[in-house]
């Protein structure tokens, strides 16, 4: 264990090191920076005209359609990663239950092809 | 093991700092940042335990894309929310009444406790060292065999999610017209280009 960890600890420094620099650069410019801010200079600026509306507006649930499709695919690929490595040690049975893992997916993925769910009209 | 013991306490110090902050940011896409936040640090919290495969799952999957997703659902509500929260004093009695009867069942389910009578066997054969076999591949080892039944059962319920969202969300809109490429192929000339004689002075 001692020695796994021991493996992590640049990426901790690395870690400790991008928050350093995120910091130090939001500080400095908090520090050195004159600051004069009167109401003009903070409001929201968009090509010379009052801001319309709001920045966040609703968008087409496809987007979210995407996304969740993505995810699922995701996940399969993280089963895939053990089943990869140890695939020499689990012998045939081990195989063969991927491989009715993967059918079940392309089932639906079968599906949502011929359902249109990948084309954006 | 100093560097190890300050580093669970940053780590589970900033999980917890970040859960607070999610549920009580004013801005929802500020307590969805705060949520990745607390993702990371577990996935950190992981690494600890020596759990290599856990945290990266837990970046790729959870930062990666439910995080997104969430984004994708705060920004696509139209709530106003500052409108929402100003019921809050009004329903703390009703909320309040259901946290404490979740709490009741949890500390019931919890005093009701009895560790399994094969855990002792469980416990027999400990997860192999780190030096001898690394976390994802000792995960291969039982995942696909002597846990099938639940490595397919997580596949159906993949294929459950995949297929109840393409029916909650996509419907077709009226009136698009698609390139049909097959279609196009498949036109012959005589079909599609029609030779006129033009009289002189005539027109058609």
């Amino acid at each position: 264990m001692e020695e796994l960890l021991r493996e992590y600890l640049p990426i901790l420094m690395f870690v400790g090191i991008a928050v350093g620099i995120a910091v130090a650069l939001v500080a400095a410019s908090y520090i050195a920076a004159v600051q004069r801010p009167d109401s003009e200079k903070l409001s929201a600026y968009e090509c010379g005209f009052e801001a319309f509306t709001d920045a966040r507006s609703k968008f087409d649930v496809r987007y979210y359609l995407v996304a969740i499709l993505f995810i699922v695919f995701d996940l399969e690929v993280a089963f895939l990663f053990p089943w990869a490595i140890s695939l020499g040690r689990i012998g045939t049975f081990g195989f063969w239950s991927m491989i009715i893992f993967l059918a079940v997916l392309t089932i639906g993925f079968i599906y949502e092809w011929k359902k249109g769910a990948l084309e954006w009209e | 093991m100093i560097v190890q013991a300050l580093t669970f306490y940053l780590f589970a110090g900033i999980t917890v700092a970040a859960g607070v902050m999610v549920v009580s940011a004013r801005n929802p896409v500020h307590s969805v940042l705060f949520l990745i936040l607390a993702f990371l640090n577990s996935a950190g919290l992981f690494v600890l335990m020596g759990a290599e495969f856990l945290a990266m799952v837990l970046v790729v999957v959870y930062v990666g894309a439910v995080a997104v997703l969430f984004l994708f659902v705060v920004m696509m509500l139209d709530i106003n929310f500052v409108e929402l929260r100003q019921g809050f004093l009004q329903y703390l009695p009703i909320g309040g009444l259901i946290g404490l009867i979740l709490l009741v069942e949890l500390v019931l389910v919890i005093g009701a406790w009895v560790v399994a009578p094969d855990a002792a066997a469980t416990i027999a054969e400990p997860m192999p060292a780190p030096e001898r076999m690394t976390n994802t591949h000792a995960l291969g080892l039982i995942l696909y065999t002597r846990y099938v039944y639940l490595f397919q059962i997580a596949g159906l319920i993949l294929l459950v999610a995949m297929v109840g969202a393409i029916v909650l969300t996509l419907r077709g809109r009226e009136g698009v017209r698609k390139q049909r490429i097959a279609a196009q192929v498949r036109g012959r000339r005589e079909e599609r280009v029609e030779l006129k004689k033009v009289p002189t002075r005539g027109g058609i």
